[in-house]
């Protein structure tokens, strides 16, 4: 059984169909990633899961169960994490902070206990910390653990975009153009991040990225976007090569005869 | 510079960073213990007055600098406090049941407003909250029956466990209250700052999008902001009434809500030290005013005199300077100094100059 199965999406901002009629299933263990042109409507398929946007037709599933109608803090204790294209960090906090909000749906304690600080609360900000602990290992953020986001660099920045969904402990994996602004070497990090994430933590990821010597290198799976309708899907060589994505991407000749 | 390493989880979650700090702490407080036995009564009873005034900043700091919500009209939840302490005191309560009920009461008042103010942010929760707290004075003239009207009410003394306590009687007692309410209080702040609940309030704060990401429930976190922040007030309130001993709706006009948001900006948004900075400055500040008043009229000849608004007007200039030139208050420049000392002579002239930040999306909002 697929983890997340699409069904049927659509959304309209005003006369604009943003999202039009997108299916699509992701597996337990692939990434899976969406590509397109600009305004194809991958960041609004996001969005639509995470439950900011509704959709005005169609119906997500994750793992087995209809989240179409959930809140959208309802959805990261179900095992979905995610990052964010224009990078939304809690910018007057330290990279440690950040992780421990990205925690929060596996928060134990209830509030009269935090003001307290009951034992029970004791431990479970010990747990807390040991999980953010290690994704800060596993991405190599340790210089930066103790600095104030407002402080850092963009390519970091990014790298705790991931960390901070990662401390969730996620399921599924929602990646908005992880490499977007990043240099070749940094991109090349994340690729080896996202293979250890699927082959070492068993993820399932579904990522939107425009940069496509990543999207071949890492993806099991692509989904070619236009004018949010679905134009391909198939292994990245086949979508890369399909006529109607070239066609999207530059353009038709005309035919002079 | 100090410099911790880290070997342990615990380091993290301590009350105190370090073994000087907690000495330092421990001083500070062994010394405010101490403080009846050298301050005059005069100053004693001013100390007091800037305890339940620091109580007042913990609260409103909760709420505008921990997790984002202006509010202008706290000083309506100082009243709840107060004349719900007067209620249940006449009534027949002893102190130690009526004192937490006043404050619950301020904090359930609170949580019921927080649910209208859910649906605006920024500018526009300012203006409802203002709005609420120039109700106020009106809402306590109506509620003539509970609240004396016009009139006012008397507060009934304080008797815990066979212990008398009168703020003219024994200053010194009520001054130790007072102090053992706000260290309390500081503990369940300083608790909830370091727990899930706090990073859920900042979270709020700083990305209300990424913080529903993180599975924050906005709407009820924002509430209970309100309701822990009105708490805290309401416990100061009840304090005040005591402190006050006769009063009438004029302890609560909307200026005092004002001083109070003035006292947590100028002490420093979001930190713990801030309200007391804050406290320190807003409590002192008239007493300094008159000072100098009764030294220029000394040294002038020119008698006693007054100039109308003169304190308001200085708070406005305090406030105005403090948003132009350090937005992050006493703390905040208090922090650049040590930081400048313990880097000494290594303090580089840009290090604290603001970082330009990425320009975050409104889309979703």
């Amino acid at each position: 059984m697929s983890l997340l199965s699409v069904r049927d999406l659509a959304i309209n901002f005003g006369g604009v169909r943003a999202v039009d009629g997108v299916s699509f299933d992701v597996e337990p263990g692939e990434v899976f990633t969406i590509v397109g042109p600009n305004g194809a409507g991958k960041s609004t398929i996001f969005n639509l899961i995470s439950r900011f946007y509704q959709p005005s037709a169609g119906a997500v599933h994750f793992d087995g169960q209809d989240i179409t109608a959930m809140r959208p803090d309802q959805i990261a204790p179900l095992g979905i994490a995610r990052t964010f294209q224009n990078i939304e960090l809690f910018e007057h906090s330290t990279v440690l902070h950040n992780l421990l909000v990205g925690r929060h749906s596996k928060r134990k304690t209830s509030w009269i206990e935090d003001a307290l600080f009951l034992p029970s609360t004791r431990r479970a900000e010990l747990e807390h910390r040991q999980r953010a602990e290690e994704v800060i290992d596993f991405l190599d953020l340790q210089p930066y653990r103790d600095k104030m986001i407002a402080g850092l660099p963009y390519g970091v920045r990014k790298v705790v975009e991931i960390a901070r969904a990662l401390a969730s402990g996620p399921k599924l994996l929602l990646l908005d153009e992880p490499a977007s602004g990043l240099s070749v070497e940094e991109t090349q990090d994340v690729a080896f991040w996202i293979e250890d994430m699927q082959k070492d933590m068993g993820l399932t990821i579904l990522m939107v990225e425009h940069d496509m010597s990543l999207v071949s290198q890492v993806s099991d799976r692509v989904l070619a976007l236009a004018d949010g309708r679905p134009l391909a899907m198939g292994t990245s060589a086949e979508v890369q090569s399909h006529p109607d994505v070239i066609a999207a991407y530059l353009g038709v000749e005309e035919d002079a005869a | 510079m100090r410099i911790h390493f880290k070997t342990d989880y615990q380091q993290d979650i301590r009350l105190f960073e370090d073994r000087r700090e907690t000495i330092q702490y421990l001083l500070l407080i062994i010394a405010a213990f101490a403080a009846p036995f050298f301050l005059s009564e005069y100053f004693l009873g001013e100390v007091t007055y800037i305890l339940i005034w620091v109580l007042a900043g913990l609260g409103l700091m909760v709420l505008a600098g921990h997790t984002g919500q202006a509010s202008l009209g706290h000083g309506a939840f100082l009243a709840c406090g107060a004349y719900m302490q007067v209620i249940l005191l006449e009534a027949g309560l002893p102190f130690l049941a009526a004192f937490p009920l006043a404050g619950l009461f301020a904090g359930v008042v609170g949580a019921i407003v927080a649910i209208p103010a859910l649906k605006m942010s920024g500018i526009y929760l300012a203006i409802a909250t203002l709005a609420f707290g120039i109700m106020t004075e009106d809402v306590i003239i109506l509620l003539e029956h509970w609240t004396g009207g016009v009139e006012g009410v008397f507060t009934p003394g304080i008797s815990i466990l066979g212990f008398e306590i009168d703020r003219w009687a024994t200053p010194d007692r009520f001054y130790w209250l007072c102090l053992i309410v706000v260290i309390a209080v500081t503990l369940v702040y300083k608790n909830i700052l370091r727990s899930p609940t706090g990073r859920a309030f900042t979270a709020i704060r700083d990305s209300e999008v990424s913080a529903r990401a993180m599975g924050v429930n906005v709407a009820g976190y924002k509430t209970l902001a309100f309701g822990v922040s009105c708490f805290f007030t309401g416990l100061a309130g009840a304090l005040l009434a005591h402190f006050l001993q006769v009063f009438n709706y004029e302890a609560f006009l909307i200026l005092i809500s004002i001083q109070l948001l003035l006292m947590v900006v100028v002490g420093g948004l979001g930190s713990i030290h801030g309200a007391y900075y804050g406290a320190i400055v807003i409590g002192l500040l008239p007493v300094l005013i008159t000072m100098a008043r009764d030294f220029i009229s000394d040294v002038t000849g020119a008698g006693n005199f007054t100039i109308p608004g003169l304190e308001t007007g200085i708070f406005a200039l305090i406030l105005v300077g403090f948003i132009i030139i350090e937005p992050l208050g006493i703390y905040g420049r208090w922090t650049k100094i040590r930081i400048w000392l313990e880097l000494f002579p290594m303090a580089r002239k840009d290090m604290f100059r603001r970082q330009k930040s990425y320009l975050k999306t409104e889309r979703m909002k």
